[in-house]
């Protein structure tokens, strides 16, 4: 039987942990995330499948009807799906999170001497890796249907970055919802009806040019129409730089509203 | 200084709810306290505290002799924490489970894994110990929290309601691991509803009610200092019963329970025996049995609170 206790007396630490620890106690945090992939691979799928069907089914159903041919629409709405996918998947965030508090293991965590911003940042980690999948996913799978990069590999990187920094931008809110929020399904239910219409009353899928006046003042206003513009100018070819500093300053934006936001709930919680 | 906690005066308020008001506890190293009482007593409310998990409103309290709120990380360090929901990551393996919480403590990747084994080895888990938290059964789950809790060789271990909604055996089996500690002289914090679970296994008692405690002392001195002795009397003849009830309640001035075909009271004066089968040999009545016993903690309790805690019958209807 082997001594549980005692034999290594613990020795309390003097301090709080520096940046070299904070950031170990961030990758195992990140590590058991993702390990989770390997007992279910159905995460994986789950992962995956969105970004496959849509982009087959947006392809292949509507794509003749909006733009004349699957070709020209795949060019046009892969950037769009990208960025709803992007969107979609950082509310992951706040679905783990929101289980790692009803379920006590936030609990667990913070009891343990580690940095404090490790159990959140763990987790962003983790979710922003699995953006970095579906993005390949979407650009692997798009390469294959016909979609043509004409901006080289800088350009599927600053696409990439892009999309990530807005991510982490929205993964804010992420936390936001997570820590308030009194149940996963609530969180899901949420976030699906607000990323639903936020992603589609935007230019990711179709022109806008037919939409009512009214409808067309937001279009131009939302995020999604500039990250998707920047994302076809940094994939396709075209300008970037006026819908790229756009997306950043929402991006920016929402930092600055929700970052407080959240810090302060997720003290209120703990 | 001999006190693995200290807290003096904690109280914290939710709202218009004083979840804790006032509370003083002593802990002196190696021993187990029983925090004994009803939900919403603030028994948790007390062990989120200690475990650094939730800053006082008033009052503060010393863990390991650093300061809760100042030297937070330092207890910490210290500290190992199974809450009432079994803590584990139900997607992750017991292993992996044990080994994260190893490499957050700052084990290398072996030593955490060693360690990993060890425990599963202690607690009987390693034959699922490669198999995902969410196949455990409710008593793994518990004992691989336990464990996790264990990992960073705490010298102060807070148990909160360890044994809740488990089953008889899983719960005989998890005192055992508690005893075990106590032997390595881990100073335990053990929170429960259960009077025989605090009973089984502390050094000292405290109840808890409405934020408060209302009685401390050793199991044996409080169940002397308020029931003092149980008075159990069978009539030979059920149709009696009641005849019984109203004699002792006339002879002890109390309302007895009558239950299981006899009559249950709590007496103080030993005289009070002769002067109930005196009068009951008047009345021609016939005690088929009659006993003196010490007052269990549930009639303690009942004493104490004037309501009766969480008890095993309940929690089996609860549980059904």
């Amino acid at each position: 039987m082997s001594t549980i206790t005692g034999t290594a007396p613990a020795v309390a630490a003097s301090s709080r942990p520096g940046a070299g620890a904070a950031l170990r106690h961030t990758m195992t945090l990140a590590w058991r995330s993702l390990v989770q992939i390997k007992h279910n691979p159905m995460e994986l799928v789950d992962l995956s499948v969105q970004p496959i069907m849509f982009l087959l089914l947006f392809t292949y159903v509507f794509g003749g009807a909006i733009a004349g041919s699957t070709g020209d629409y795949l060019q046009f709405a892969l950037p769009g799906l990208v960025v709803q996918n992007m969107l979609f998947a950082s509310m992951t965030t706040a679905v783990g999170l929101n289980i790692d508090i009803t379920r006590g293991v936030f609990d667990r965590l913070r009891s343990l001497p580690i940095s404090r911003s490790a159990p959140l940042a763990g987790r962003i980690v983790a979710d922003t890796l699995k953006q970095v999948w579906a993005f390949a996913l979407f650009l692997g799978l798009g390469l294959v249907l016909g979609f043509r990069v004409h901006m080289g590999i800088a350009g599927v990187l600053g696409a990439l970055a892009l999309l990530l920094a807005f991510a982490l931008a929205m993964s804010w809110m992420a936390v936001l919802v997570g820590v308030t929020a009194a149940s996963m399904e609530k969180v899901q239910i949420l976030m699906f009806s607000l990323m639903m219409p936020i992603t589609f009353t935007s230019n990711a899928f179709v022109a806008t040019d037919t939409m009512p006046p009214w409808l067309r003042t937001w279009v131009e206003v939302n995020p999604v129409s500039h990250l998707a513009d920047a994302v076809r100018g940094l994939l396709g070819g075209g300008p970037v730089a006026s819908d790229a500093t756009v997306s950043l300053l929402w991006a920016a934006g929402i930092v600055v509203v929700f970052a407080p936001l959240a810090v302060r709930a997720f003290r209120n919680r703990a | 200084m001999g006190h693995a906690i200290q807290a003096e005066g904690l109280a914290k308020r939710y709202g218009e709810t004083r979840a804790l008001d006032g509370v003083d506890l002593e802990v002196p190293q190696g021993r187990l306290l029983g925090v004994l009482g009803p939900n919403g007593a603030g028994k948790t409310t007390a062990v989120r505290i200690l475990a650094t998990l939730v800053r006082p409103d008033e009052g503060g309290a010393h863990v390991a002799g650093f300061d809760v709120v100042r030297q937070a990380h330092q207890v910490r360090s210290l500290i190992g924490l199974t809450g009432q929901y079994a803590a584990v990551d139900e997607a992750l393996t017991g292993v992996e489970n044990l080994v994260m919480i190893g490499r957050l403590l700052g084990l290398t990747r072996a030593e955490a894994r060693r360690r990993a084994d060890g425990l599963l080895d202690r607690f009987a888990l390693s034959d699922v110990g490669g198999r995902a938290a969410k196949t455990y059964s409710g008593g793994l789950r518990r004992r691989l929290d336990l464990a996790a809790s264990l990992v960073g060789r705490p010298q102060v271990l807070f148990l909160d309601e360890p044994t809740i909604g488990l089953d008889p055996r899983s719960r005989t089996d998890l005192w055992g691991v508690v005893r075990g500690l106590q032997d390595e002289g881990v100073t335990v914090l053990l929170t429960t509803q259960y009077l025989e679970e605090a009973d089984q296994l502390a050094d000292d008692i405290v109840v808890f009610d409405h934020g408060k405690v209302i009685a401390s002392g050793t199991p044996d001195a409080l169940k002397a200092a308020t029931g003092g002795q149980v008075l159990e009397l069978r009539p030979s003849e059920a149709a009696h019963l009641d005849l019984v009830r109203r004699v002792v309640a006339d002879v002890l001035d109390v309302t007895p329970e009558v239950s299981h075909g006899q009559v249950t009271a709590p007496m103080r004066e030993f005289a009070a025996v002769s002067a109930i089968v005196r009068r009951l040999d008047d009345l021609g009545v016939v005690a088929a049995e009659l006993s003196l016993r010490r007052a269990s903690l549930n009639e303690v309790f009942l004493a104490l609170t004037g309501h009766r805690a969480k008890d095993e019958e309940q929690d089996a209807e609860a549980a059904a």
